[in-house]
């Protein structure tokens, strides 16, 4: 399963293969490439287009909905539900920074300190991938109760004091509060941050945290001055795997939150699924994904990935 | 001052063993409680040991079906999306072509994007269509966003594939199907392999896509949801178990065969 | 006293390793390295020679003992607080950071703001002024070496330790390095601690060199002496090549031993031999392959008296320009190597010749029989090749 992961790391910056060899056969590859791609054309490309379309129609289920470019409601989805979109991209935000200081530590330990432990510890972070996401998230429902030992713990600590005047929780309830919804999609795609920052940690050579060291700088300069930079492949690639799907995340929403922390996920999939509102769901799907690439794109910029080697 | 010290120079053990614990915390919680036998409808408190749900596991209305369902959906998602992926990762590595850089983002995309937005949109284009959701509607969702992951699990170790090795194949007679069938497939089997189990877990896994595309349907994790609603039964719970273990129980026999393999070459 | 003496030399005092696992690799060792001096640790791998190399920079803890710098304790002192650099093994090289920034790793390490002009004059001292703003992978595998020794010279180290610096080069490259590492040294006149395999590269370089075996130091000393005089059949055919062949010690004449090989006798000068010759007893007789000339049978009798003497048939020639290299079947050594400058040659001497080998007694080298006569020839082979 490691190299499941690994290879599944690089892939959030679009790459561009260094001229590969020239062959006979001129057309193997386009006969290689043509089920595959069909397949992602009829089935990825061409619904977004179809969602494009459903976005500018109006109409009624009963009448069926016709292409008016009808592009107001943009404009009436992002007025009404502009809070959901805010607490998406800030759950999201919130739970990528706990996932990449949380994660951090234990890519650094399975790459540098583990020993012949690594594998073992490899497959503790991997295996619970196999137990369905959903059980494990009720699971915290169990390890949040307002009767169990955590928010005992917290409650006699006065941390919930702190957090509920921060409007993290209620009084003395964690569950249904933004604070587990955050646990809940940090919990999530915890694993998602740990592999590829384990890939880009494990590829630099030991002898350049030697060199650092024979060169003057301390444990924590080291890794300030070389192993973070070196690892900022796994860094860019870790954060857009965790800020991606946890901004478009329902789940956790739903299960360990309430309707104070609904997020987008939540709207559309009601719109879509309940209200049968097709328009405004296509709408709210649409922008979801232009603010997500768009914040992928001024992301991969800043952070100068193709600048590293 | 020794402590401290120690302290020191294990912040980053403590650190990641801390995190380690919190990532397997769920699983403990899931499997206690499979051990338990709630009051009312929900197992979320703990009541009392027992071990009836470990005796019957296939004990509630259609949660047996539905996983069966979800392992037959996980099959052929798995195999298609091998299948088709290995095929676009030889094209990308291995041959020069036209727009390559379309290619390229078109495989990169459906990872890049929320999958409600992609459950959406697929959804949009079957009720277009007014196809029949169910089984085939989750089916071709699932070979779709399982499609990209198995392209770059593949791409990876084609990539790292010295192409010598082809041309050594060449040079010693092998035709180009042999030299394919001998020397490039057994060295990709790897990340073949790499993409599969990716696949198998994804497809196995999914919620979002599938809740939307599945019409009445109902797949192991949509039934999970369903009975977040309704009441989750211990059984549930024995399932995620078991998962668990034969997870750890798959990967474990894996890493033992592969460790021996290399002391063989050694 | 002793402390004012030695102030800016390597002092290695009863230094040891050995692993987790239980692998020793290095015995424990005494060694002292002068100050200003270019020294070279040589040995196969698996020698010791770059574990010892590593305890002296701080990237490996001894076991036991302990290492000085001059006055300084340092044996337990981190290598950032080392006043050790060191050019790795293939360089490494920071990926992320330009040459300027790292050769000015260490100066900005140690609080030092200004850098420029001292980058600037380095970076010119190795010849790479105009590569400043560009990444490593951008320069060439001789270029990456000069960086490396730049990023380590610019902290003024007591000591500069370098591990199989030359070794990723090619072949030309590296004599040109030899020679520039050489200069550089001369140059900024501080310690080098050189750690190779290659017998030639440290004979080129160093003013002393160790050579080690198994986790030990076989011998130490200048080249010359290593190669004129060694002490082990180690050493005799890890550095160069060697005939070693079994003699027994016959009698013992004024300054002189006389040893009986096969039927005849050779002289080995006593001062020459390093074991204990009693009569009766075995040694192994060692001479150079350049050292002996090389005459054709017919002609044995205008050889000059008072030399070593052996006769055999040549087995194989081989021409390589300024020398020829003979290898001779006899009796009292199956393969006898012999390289001939080609002044004079004899035109006689073609495989099948009868010849006579002979040498002045004076270059005769005396070991201690009781060891492996072919210890240090397969490894040094392997690591040349």
């Amino acid at each position: 399963m490691a190299t499941v992961t690994e290879a599944e790391a690089p892939p959030l910056a679009p790459e561009t293969d260094p001229k590969p060899p020239r062959k006979r056969g001129r057309l193997v590859p386009y006969w290689l490439l043509l089920p595959g791609l069909l397949w992602l054309v009829i089935f990825f490309a061409l619904p977004m287009i179809y969602q494009a379309s459903t976005s500018v129609q109006t109409g009624s289920l009963e009448e069926g909905y016709k292409v008016t470019w009808h592009f107001a409601t943009y404009w009436d989805s992002l007025t009404e539900y502009w809070p959901q979109f805010l607490r998406s991209v800030s759950y999201a935000a919130a739970a990528t920074v706990l996932c990449l200081l949380l994660g951090y530590p234990l890519a650094y330990l399975i790459a540098f300190r583990a020993g012949r432990w690594r594998n073992l510890i490899m497959i503790l972070v991997i295996a619970p991938f196999f137990t369905s996401f959903l059980i494990r998230t009720l699971a915290w429902k169990t390890i949040l109760a307002d009767s169990g030992p955590v928010v005992g713990a917290l409650n006699t600590l006065h941390v919930l004091d702190v957090t509920t005047w921060l409007g993290w929780t209620a009084g003395d309830r964690v569950l249904a509060t933004p604070l587990a919804v955050v646990c809940g999609l940090t919990y999530n795609f915890l694993p998602f941050m740990i592999l590829p920052l384990y890939t880009s940690l494990e590829r630099i050579d030991g002898r350049l945290h030697e060199a650092a060291g024979d060169l003057y700088a301390r444990p924590w300069t080291t890794f300030r001055k070389v192993t973070f930079p070196l690892s900022m492949p796994g860094v860019v690639s870790g954060t857009l795997l965790t800020f991606i799907p946890a901004a478009g995340d329902y789940v956790n929403a739903e299960l360990l939150g309430s309707t104070d922390t609904r997020m987008i996920g939540n709207v559309i999939q009601t719109q879509f699924l309940r209200i049968l509102d097709y328009p405004t769901a296509a709408a709210l799907s649409f922008i979801l994904m232009a603010a997500i690439l768009l914040m992928v794109t001024v992301y991969i910029r800043r952070s100068g990935t193709e600048d590293l080697v | 001052m020794p402590f401290v010290n120690w302290l020191k120079r294990h912040l980053v053990v403590i650190a990641g063993l801390l995190t380690l614990s919190y990532l397997l915390l769920p699983n403990v919680v899931v499997t206690v409680f499979s051990f338990n036998k709630p009051k009312g409808r929900f197992n979320y408190e703990w009541q009392q040991f027992s071990t009836d749900a470990w005796k019957d596991p296939c004990g509630v209305a259609d949660m047996c079906g539905s996983l069966g369902l979800s392992l037959q959906i996980a099959v052929w998602a798995t195999l298609g999306a091998t299948v088709l992926g290995t095929m676009i990762a030889f094209a990308l590595v291995r041959y020069r072509f036209r727009a390559r850089g379309a290619v390229n983002s078109l495989i990169f995309l459906p990872m890049a994007m929320p999958e409600v937005v992609m459950a959406a949109s697929l959804l949009t284009l079957f009720l277009n269509m007014g196809a029949q959701l169910g089984f085939w509607t989750i089916l071709i969702a699932h070979i779709m966003f399982c499609l990209s992951f198995v392209v770059t699990a593949v791409k990876a170790r084609v990539m790292s594939m010295d192409p010598r090795l082809e041309q050594a194949a060449q040079d010693l007679y092998a035709g180009p199907a042999q030299t394919f069938l001998r020397v490039t497939l057994p060295i990709a089997a790897p990340g073949i392999a790499a993409g599969a189990l990716l696949a198998f877990a994804l497809s196995f896994d999914d919620f979002i896509i599938t809740n939307f595309n599945a019409g009445s349907t109902v797949t192991f994790p949509m039934f999970v949801w369903g009975s977040a609603q309704r009441g989750t039964p211990v059984q549930i719970n024995v399932i995620g178990t078991a998962m668990f273990l034969v997870a750890v129980l798959f990967v474990l026999a894996g890493m033992i065969i592969g460790n021996r393999r290399n002391r063989q070459k050694a | 006293m002793m402390t004012t003496q030695t102030s800016g030399d390597v002092r290695l005092s009863g230094i040891s390793k050995t692993y987790d696992n239980g692998f020793t690799a290095v015995q424990p060792l005494d060694l002292t390295v002068p100050q200003g001096s270019f020294f070279a640790l040589l040995g196969a791998s698996g020698c010791g020679k770059t574990t010892t190399l590593r305890m002296i920079a701080g990237l490996e803890e001894p076991s036991s003992g302990t290492v000085h710098l001059g006055d300084q304790e340092v044996t337990h002192l981190p290598p950032y607080k080392r006043p050790v650099n060191t050019v790795f093994q293939s360089y490494a090289l920071f990926p992320h950071l330009d040459i300027f920034e790292n050769v000015a790793f260490g100066l900005r390490r140690r609080g030092i703001k200004s850098v420029k002009k001292q980058v600037d004059e380095m970076l010119d001292l190795v010849q790479l002024g105009e590569q400043a703003r560009k990444k490593p992978h951008q320069l060439s595998g001789g270029q990456q070496q000069r960086v490396a020794v730049a990023r380590a010279l610019i902290n003024h180290p007591k000591v500069l330790l370098l591990d199989e610096p030359l070794g990723a080069l090619d072949l030309k490259l590296r004599r040109q390095m030899q020679l520039e590492l050489k200069r550089i040294q001369t140059e900024v006149g501080i310690t080098f601690v050189h750690v190779t395999h290659d017998q030639e590269e440290a004979m080129t370089m160093a003013d002393t060199v160790a050579v080690m075996n198994g986790g030990r130091v076989e011998q130490l000393g200048s080249p010359t002496d290593l190669y004129e005089n060694p002490r082990t059949t180690f050493v005799a055919n890890f550095l160069g090549t060697s005939n070693l062949i079994e003699a027994e010690v016959d009698t013992r004449s004024g300054e002189d031993i006389v040893l009986k090989a096969g039927g005849g006798k050779l002289v080995l000068p006593g001062a020459r031999c390093s074991a204990p010759a009693q009569a009766g007893g075995k040694v192994l007789v060692g001479i150079r392959p350049e050292k002996i000339s090389l005459t054709h049978a017919d002609d044995a009798g205008e050889i000059p008296a008072g030399r070593n003497r052996i006769t055999g048939k040549i087995a194989h020639s081989s021409f390589i320009g300024v020398s020829t290299q003979y290898v001779v079947d006899s009796a009292v050594c199956p393969e006898f190597e012999v390289y001939a400058q080609n002044v004079d040659r004899d035109p006689r001497l073609v495989p099948g010749a009868d010849v006579v080998l002979h040498w002045s007694p004076a270059h005769t080298f005396g070991l201690d029989a009781a060891q492996d006569i072919d210890a240090g020839v397969e490894t040094a082979g392997e690591e040349a090749a």
